[in-house]
């Protein structure tokens, strides 16, 4: 990648990312919105902990801060973790399991596109006339009573931005199922590729769900139509369901990919293969596939009835016991290890308790009678920012300083990398921990501002205190890769000396076309076999040279993505303005022709020839 | 070794701050503090998971410390290749079996409570007239207001709820317009008011709230309802029997047209009926749901304004002369609605004070 900006201007280098099908490029793409969403969803957080380090504050007023809520939360599931998570996933997999791309690159594109558009559509109403304000969850008593656009860009955006995810779900599912070289049987996949797997499966049920309610939800608030409304017969607590039946599979998308990415990274820096392998296997597929059967645990006041609080009460519950599985073989991978704490070691590590404090405070919720004390107060807010904030961020961070050498061929400074850690491991726990007591102490999550003297004013000014030390060191990790990015030191191949898949035994930089002859997979870990073996070359081929068949780039992506954007502008101001109408058909008619001239048009790709190849050694395109 | 003594540093400030606030929150507020029986079979149920989780956590952190203790690569030497472990399916076992066993220890008690606290059967329980038994309330969650109805008694309330002790008290939960949820963390968990159905449950207090700091147990809306949402508070007052019986038959006996004392009262009482406030307040006990706006039959006796407000004097002015200030987005109109486009003048806004401060049933 950096030898190819070298030589090309920005223009060029520019329309390349704009156009470009490479799974490595588009890792990129991913890792730069995603991390720019992050520093928006970061600042809104920020703007809660001024606004509540006091009593009857007025930093913000009461109907902005529910704009600031909504779209931090928002921001920080659907357009900073899952992008960033993707992000990963396009970086590695390909590669991990010996691919020469994703199954479906073009696809692998307009997912991304339609992401961007979408996230940028949400992020817009913030100019034209304000954020959505009804909280993430969006529950359909309050979305449609909210006035002005806010949640009509909410379920456009996400619209737009879902369907984004759900063709890269279905890439990584198809990728992972059809693109695995020889050798590498489903168990001998590294936990990384299996945790996408199976959170690409998660997406594949878990969204269509999101988009039907979406669509109910858009019906209802531009077509007039009447789902939600209850006085014409409709049902709120449908919204609920569908929403949930989405939003619980979706925290397991989340925090999966990054089970997966401790995984490796526990392996790696123990100089050990992972303790219980196809336990770890059972226990990842067995979390995703209870993750579809508790979603009503969000709904335990909801009034379901004993019954149904029972029933899911009790399968919550089981959810624990795959997860500790998970703890214990993590545990017991690094016992009798040799562990080195780099930077994305020490994530990992410290992983372990954060995740367990999130884990136990998710089963004291499971327990329904209790749900009704804890459900919608600080408590649950602390309990899903220990496994988001816990489990998810350390895991993107910890997965940020393993694989940016992977990804860039250069590795980001350990020193500051340690120093952002601690920081923000510490500023972590002061600002969540502290909230479980405040729920504890009766105050309700959602609130713009609280009454002075009812016990919350002390904690709440530690939690906001904490926070601070969030920001130092998110400024610091900024400062540390513009600072690694300015330097540009090329480290090679398996630059962490221990590393055990795939991935690692590609020469650095990664070739465009990735792998020059196919390799052949002979156990799991299969870099660290042929390291132990003295094999130089670190893989063993199944193939001779050969010519390699490769996609070209294309604008269409973009062009498609665009489409859609502009013509929810048109589905939005629908009724309203008179130009509403013809830019919606515009929209889609530039969608649907993109989509056409895809169809029409036979692009076959080229071929790489093996006469170039032979005389190649690395990445120059 | 430096990050183990942090961590059980930190390990033991937790536990001893658990114990610090057990003993802490305020007693009118805090789930720790329950005030009668539902809410304390759910501290019982969060001390029991509590218990079992710290146990948890306690058995993690030992192999955890153990491990990154003993396994540096600093102490086991840079060059080692440790030997590669598949696994081990007796471990595998007794870590998926004992917490099977925990979780059941946990979840036994947890659908006991479930069915116990959805048990409303005694809601329709009547005695040999023919009576209810029990009390029941129906509470209607409005942006940002309360309205508590008692329909056996032929009474009706808002903001403060009155309840009596000792016995268990019934509550039917709807949502006029959009979804709130009904909360005292005191007296129990929460049940959501939704919008197209009624939710029953029940809550029991043990004393009297006369002895708390305010006289009162604090309500809260506890699901995101629009921008006054955290100011959505009401209160709970919690009567003896005898009490409660009192404040019935004197609410019962209130009526609409009583002639307050003072002139400034009476000259209040004319603008409340002429400026039609009274087109949405009832300022009589005894009627039944179906008002715009709350009743301000009990304003005297309340512990606030607007259900947030200390109540003073200048609180109730500010709150007529600009409502939508105090509470964003609340349905009240402004005065220069009611007004012919004026504000009300300040002699106008004490005398409407002198007479709402004046509604009371209590003595």
């Amino acid at each position: 990648m950096s030898s190819i900006a070298q030589k090309k201007g920005f223009g060029a280098t520019l329309w390349d990312y704009l156009t470009t099908v490479d799974h490595k490029k588009i890792a990129i793409l991913y890792l730069v919105t995603g991390g720019f969403f992050f520093i928006v969803g970061g600042i809104e957080a920020m703007l809660i902990r001024i606004q509540l380090a006091k009593p009857d504050n007025d930093f913000v007023s009461a109907g902005l801060y529910n704009e600031i809520i909504t779209m931090h939360g928002t921001t920080m599931i659907f357009l900073a973790a899952m992008p960033l998570i993707f992000a990963f996933m396009n970086a590695v997999v390909p590669l991990q399991i010996g691919a020469r791309d994703v199954a479906f690159p073009f696809l692998n594109s307009l997912g991304f596109w339609m992401f961007f558009f979408g996230g940028i559509f949400l992020n817009l109403s913030w100019f034209l006339g304000g954020a959505p304000d009804a909280g993430w969850t969006s529950y359909a008593s309050l979305s449609l009573a909210s006035p002005g656009h806010g949640i009509d860009f909410y379920a456009l955006g996400l619209q737009i931005s879902g369907g984004g995810t759900l063709i890269a779900g279905i890439n990584f599912l198809v990728t992972i199922i059809n693109m695995r070289a020889p050798g590498m049987t489903y168990m001998r996949m590294p936990l990384f590729t299996w945790s996408t797997f199976v959170a690409s499966a998660l997406i594949l049920f878990a969204f269509p769900p999101l988009t039907v309610g979406l669509f109910l939800m858009i019906f209802d608030r531009m077509f007039d139509a009447n789902f939600f409304d209850h006085t014409m017969g409709g049902n709120t607590v449908i919204w609920e369901h569908l929403f949930w039946i989405f939003g619980h599979p979706e925290v397991y998308i989340l925090i999966l990919p990054m089970f997966g990415v401790f995984s490796e990274i526990f392996a790696t820096f123990s100089r050990k293969r992972l303790f219980g392998y196809s336990a770890m296997v059972f226990a990842t597929v067995l979390i995703g596939f209870l993750g579809f059967m508790v979603w009503a645990h969000h709904m335990f006041t909801t009034g379901l009835g004993a019954t149904a609080n029972a029933i899911f009460a009790v399968a919550t519950m089981a959810i624990a016991v795959p997860t500790g599985v998970k703890i214990f073989n993590w545990l017991l991978t690094m016992w009798g290890g040799s562990i080195k704490f780099t930077t994305a070691m020490l994530y990992a590590v410290a992983f372990i308790p954060m995740f367990v404090i999130g884990g136990v405070t998710g089963v004291m919720q499971a327990s329904a009678p209790l749900d009704y004390q804890l459900h919608d107060s600080y408590f649950i807010v602390a309990h899903f920012h220990y496994v988001i904030v816990g489990g998810t961020v350390l895991g993107l961070l910890a997965g940020l300083h393993f694989y940016w050498p992977l990804m860039f061929n250069t590795m980001l400074d350990e020193t500051l990398g340690k120093i952002t850690f601690w920081l923000f491991l510490i500023g972590f726990n002061l600002t969540f921990f502290i909230q479980h007591f405040l729920g504890l102490l009766g105050m309700p999550r959602r609130v713009f501002t609280y009454g002075a003297d009812q016990g919350w004013d002390l904690f709440n000014l530690i939690s906001s205190f904490g926070a601070i030390f969030m920001a130092v060191a998110v400024t610091i990790l900024l400062i540390n890769i513009v600072k690694t990015i300015a330097q540009n030191k090329a480290v090679g191949r398996d630059p962490w000396g221990d590393g055990r898949t795939l991935e690692w035994a590609i020469p650095q930089p990664v070739p465009f076309y990735n792998f020059k002859q196919t390799p052949l997979v002979r156990g799991l870990d299969t870099f660290w076999i042929e390291k132990q073996e003295g094999n130089k070359e670190g893989m063993t081929y199944a193939e001779p040279v050969g010519d390699i068949h490769m996609p070209h780039n294309s604008f269409i992506p973009f062009v498609m993505a665009f489409g859609l954007f502009v013509g929810a502008f048109g589905a939005l101001y629908n009724g309203e303005q008179a130009w509403a109408v013809p830019v919606l058909i515009l929209g889609l008619l530039i969608t649907f022709l993109s989509m056409g001239t895809r169809s029409l048009k036979d692009d076959l790709g080229y071929h790489i020839h093996k006469e170039d190849l032979m005389d190649k050694k690395g990445g120059k395109h | 070794m430096i990050k183990g003594i942090k961590k059980w540093r930190l390990f033991s400030l937790v536990t001893a701050l658990m114990v610090f606030l057990s003993g802490c929150g305020e007693e009118h507020l805090s789930t720790l503090t329950p005030a009668g029986q539902v809410g304390r079979d759910q501290l019982n149920l969060m001390v029991l998971s509590t218990g079992i989780m710290v146990l948890v956590i306690i058995v993690v952190l030992v192999v955890y410390l153990l491990t990154i203790i003993k396994f540096r690569r600093s102490k086991v030497g840079e060059d080692v290749i440790p030997k590669q472990v598949e696994g081990n399916h007796t471990l595998e076992l007794i870590w998926t079996i004992i917490p099977i066993i925990l979780l059941l220890i946990l979840a036994v008690p947890t659908v006991i409570a479930t069915y116990n606290l959805a048990d409303v059967s005694g809601m329709d329980k009547k005695d040999a007239k023919g009576n209810a038994t029990a009390v029941t309330v129906n509470v209607k969650a409005n942006l940002y207001w309360w309205e508590f109805e008692y329909p056996d008694l032929g009474i009706i309330t808002a903001q403060e709820l009155v309840v009596p002790t000792k016995e268990k008290v019934y509550f039917n939960l709807k949502a006029a317009d959009v979804k709130h949820s009904f909360w005292i963390p005191a007296a129990g968990g929460k049940l959501d008011t939704n919008v197209e159905n009624i939710n029953k449950f029940y809550l029991e207090f043990d004393k009297p709230s006369a002895g708390l700091e305010d006289g009162v147990f604090y309500g809260k809306c506890a699901e995101l309802c629009g921008p006054s949402h955290a100011l959505m508070d009401f209160k709970v007052k919690s009567l003896d029997r005898d009490d409660f019986d009192k404040w019935v038959a004197n609410m019962q006996a209130s009526k609409e047209a009583e002639t307050p004392e003072t002139d400034l009262a009476q000259q209040g009482q004319e603008l409340f009926t002429n400026k039609t406030c009274i087109g949405c307040h009832a300022v009589s006990g005894a009627g039944t749901t179906g008002a715009r706006g709350p009743s301000l039959a009990t304003f005297g006796d309340r512990n606030r304004v607007a259900g947030f407000m200390e109540k003073t004097d200048e609180n109730v002015k500010a709150w007529i002369n600009d409502p939508e200030a105090h509470k964003p987005g609340n349905t009240m109109p402004q005065p220069e609605d009611i007004n012919s486009g004026k504000k009300f003048t300040d002699q106008e806004l004490t005398a409407l004070t002198e007479y709402l401060m004046g509604l009371s049933v209590e003595e």
